[in-house]
């Protein structure tokens, strides 16, 4: 048999001559192939049933960065925070057993907030399926629910056909995580494979319609008949990179836009129009004045339980015109007036010329007014304290005054996520990366080193409380070996804080395993060689954020914030929007 | 998709929880594990499956399921929605019975020495439309082909003389209305969607069962 090496240096000599024949194993096809999507980096960590591809990457050293993760979900995450802060298809590999159900919970994350991944992992020889063999786990059907798409090969030949139909399935429509499971014997089975060819059509999988324009003339008309238009955004205006598109639409029509966690970005903080957050940690006036608005605009978002409070007394009054490029959303929750199916990236340019030119004085007025009574009762509190205590609000402030609105912000889930996403400044697009549908603790810190992979000239700000961080700390290690200048804010409050609040509001206070204490995060960071500091007294904040953020490389900073402090407005489980308690 | 007026029709036909019987049709690449993708957008939600039935199709190479669940129209309709979002997906319908023919087979094995010696037996079978699939000295297979009730009736009828076996097929559904796959596939196959296949089926309150 030939070695690798030998079989490249042939295939290197061949593709001079032909484009059309390529000999070599399945696995140096995958990696092939993966270079003609575009691919450049691979977070991954090898194993047994997986060692034929890893032996092949040795050889594409210049071409395929691979980061080895410390484990396989953090693995996962980093690939979806490189997916969200880049736009392209993160990528992972992951040997079988283990290595693979170490992925569930970043598939399901990425499943529900429509992250395009692609997942490779190695399975046992095609002749042990079913003997439950070392590290043998059924991962297609594991993975089932939590896949946009999955697929088991078992024969080299079948490896650049369903690679292409993953890359396609993965970012066309409405993206989503898939998975391609490959057996041992399939990755080093030698063939001649023909010339790579990417997908872009498959039968059965519509990603997008041909847009209606009745549908479009139906929505313009119920827009330009309202009096409190109220225009809610998602992440569907980023996945369908269609920033400019919306920000042309909300310019023209002057209807109040306020976004889902997972929208936020879309649009500029400082935009007039941008009236803020919506769901139980948002804005006073949107969540409000959702159940005032007489037409609802929902732009690629989903009518999260989160978002809408009680559904039964959500926006009853309006009616509602719903944008989304996957059917299945209109109707789902919230019933649409007009449903306009397509890719906002087309609908919205058609929906702008339809719509009239309009201010919405009045009706804006009514968002600044209820903005002033949140600013005065939740938000100076929260960002100018009086207090000894430090708050989460006053560290994001001073990080938005540092950087302007510049940094990539990639959040754990919790306390801290809701305040950053409350108080953080975005100038840019795909700029807030946080774990929205699921909620996914430990996802901040390789999110985050991910996303350093994706916008590598940006400033990466990690903003992790104490116990998210203690799920995936392990990742400080990759962070160590492979250098992402990742900045680490640890806002500590020596609770896991968001249950706590819960415990606190509606369980008479009875803390009940929410105390949870930390090991010395700065002596654990220097650990890893990376410079890190604490600071427990508001004095030193800032000298502390600006030392973090301009230090050269990655760095941790631990904050302590006040214990017990509340992330308000909320909106109770089980209120409806305009119930939003303001204390 | 259904007419304003079926809807109506089916909430007038529907239990007092307006839940009923609705046979989904699904048509899709014959791909190993669709089943099971199919199966979890039920469990999932907690739904069981009366039936189900997977089969070819028209159309060499398309399979196509029979699914008879017992639930309301909006339910019915999410989850068509969310089996035709799968890759391998091409498209769903869903139907009251009566938008559909339908037919359930149900075999029956007796003891042959109890039916040679009790006329009743034979006349019982005449009566279900039964007919014998295999005579043997010691058993007879019959079959009858026919809905639910029917074969459900020719169980309790034959109780008292020994049914030694029963056994009854999924649910296999034509839709009345429908102009068959052929047409739709060339549109799925045509690289830019069609007319047709564009349309946006969820505000189409005027159309046929078979438009999109």
């Amino acid at each position: 048999m030939e070695t690798a090496q030998d079989t490249i240096q042939q295939n290197e000599a061949k593709a001079e001559t032909s484009k059309t024949l390529f000999k070599g194993t399945g696995s140096q096809v995958l990696l092939n192939g993966l270079i003609e999507e575009g691919v450049t980096t691979i977070f991954g960590y090898p194993g047994g049933a997986i060692m034929p591809i890893y032996d092949a990457l040795y050889d594409y050293a210049d071409k395929l960065e691979h980061i080895l993760v410390r484990h396989e979900q953090g693995g996962i995450h980093a690939a979806q925070g490189f997916a969200r802060a880049s736009g392209e298809v993160g990528v992972v590999f992951a040997t079988s057993g283990p290595g693979a159900t170490n992925l569930v919970t970043g598939l399901a994350d990425a499943q529900i907030d429509s992250t395009p991944l692609v997942c490779i992992t190695g399975q046992v020889f095609a002749h042990l399926l079913g003997t439950d063999a070392f590290q043998e786990t059924d991962v297609i059907n594991i993975t089932t629910p939590v896949t946009k798409w999955n697929y088991q090969v078992t024969d080299a030949k079948e490896i650049q056909e369903v690679l292409a139909k993953a890359f396609y399935i993965a970012k066309s429509g409405r993206p989503g995580p898939v998975l391609i499971d490959i057996t041992k014997n399939a990755q080093l089975q030698l063939e001649e494979f023909p010339e790579y060819v990417k997908c872009n059509h498959i039968r059965s999988y519509r990603p997008k319609p041909k847009v209606r324009i009745e549908y479009i003339e139906q929505a313009a008309e119920l827009i330009n008949s309202a009096k409190k238009p109220f225009i809610l955004f998602g992440q569907g205006v980023i996945l369908g990179k269609a920033e400019e598109e919306f920000k042309a639409f909300i310019n023209k029509s002057g209807i109040p836009a306020a976004w889902t966690i997972m929208g936020e970005g879309a649009i500029p903080t400082s935009h007039p129009l941008n009236v803020g957050m919506l769901g139980m940690h948002g804005n006073y006036g949107p969540n409000v004045l959702t159940n005032e608005a007489d037409v609802i605009i929902a732009i690629g978002m989903r009518f999260d339980d989160r978002v809408t409070g009680r559904l039964d007394k959500y926006a009853k009054q309006a009616k509602v015109v719903h944008l989304d490029i996957d059917p299945a959303e209109i109707d789902k929750n919230v019933k649409a007036e007009v449903g306009v199916w397509g890719d906002c990236k087309e609908t919205l340019p058609l929906l702008t010329n339809l719509v009239n030119e309009n201010k919405h004085e009045d009706w804006l007025a009514k968002f600044r007014q209820y903005n002033q009574e949140e600013i005065d009762q939740v938000i100076t509190p929260e960002l100018y304290p009086t207090g000894d205590e430090m708050t989460m609000g006053e560290v994001l402030r001073n990080i938005n005054e540092i950087c302007g609105g510049d940094a990539v912000i990639v959040t754990d889930v919790g306390q801290h996520q809701m305040v950053a996403c409350r108080y953080a400044k975005f100038n840019n697009t795909r700029s807030n990366i946080t774990s929205g549908g699921l909620g996914t603790m430990g996802f901040g810190l390789p999110a985050a080193i991910g996303a350093k992979y994706g916008a590598p000239d940006k400033t990466v700000i990690a903003i992790i409380g104490d116990g998210g961080f203690q799920m995936t700390p392990q990742e400080l290690g990759t962070i160590m070996q492979f250098g992402a200048a990742v900045k680490i804010l640890i806002l500590n409050n020596r609770f896991l804080g968001m249950v706590r609040q819960w415990q606190q509001l509606f369980h008479d206070k009875r803390y009940s395993f929410v105390n949870i204490t930390s090991p010395d995060f700065v002596a654990l960071a220097k650990s890893y060689y990376i410079e890190a500091g604490k600071v427990d007294e508001r004095a030193n904040l800032r000298q502390a954020l600006e030392t973090m953020i301009n230090h050269e490389g990655s760095y941790l900073l631990e904050v302590m914030v006040g214990r017990e402090n509340n992330v308000f407005p909320m909106v109770p489980q089980g209120m409806s929007v305009s119930e939003i308690r303001l204390k | 998709m259904s007419t304003e007026n079926t809807i109506e029709h089916k909430i007038d036909k529907a239990d007092l929880d307006g839940k009923q019987e609705y046979t989904i049709t699904v048509y899709a690449e014959n791909r190993i594990g669709l089943l099971n993708r199919i199966a979890i957008i039920f469990s999932k939600r907690k739904i069981n499956i009366e039936s189900l039935n997977s089969s070819a199709s028209e159309i060499e190479g398309i399979h196509r399921f029979n699914i008879v669940i017992h639930e309301g129209y909006e339910v019915v309709r999410k989850l068509a929605r969310q089996i035709e979002k799968q890759i391998e997906v091409l498209k769903v319908y869903f139907n009251t019975n009566e938008e559909i023919i339908w037919q359930e087979l149900a075999l029956y094995k007796v003891s042959t020495d109890e039916i040679a010696e009790k006329v009743t037996v034979e006349r019982l079978l005449r009566q279900y439309g039964a007919s014998a699939v295999v005579i043997r000295k010691d058993y007879t297979v019959f079959a009858v082909t026919g809905h639910r009730e029917e074969t459900d009736a020719l169980v309790k009828a034959l109780e008292p003389y020994e049914l030694i076996e029963f056994v009854r097929s999924a649910r296999v559904a034509i839709i009345k209305d429908s102009a068959g796959f052929h047409e739709k596939l060339k549109e799925f196959e045509a690289f830019e969607p069609g007319e047709e296949l564009v349309e946006n089926e969820f505000l189409e309150k005027g159309g046929k069962i078979f438009t999109m």
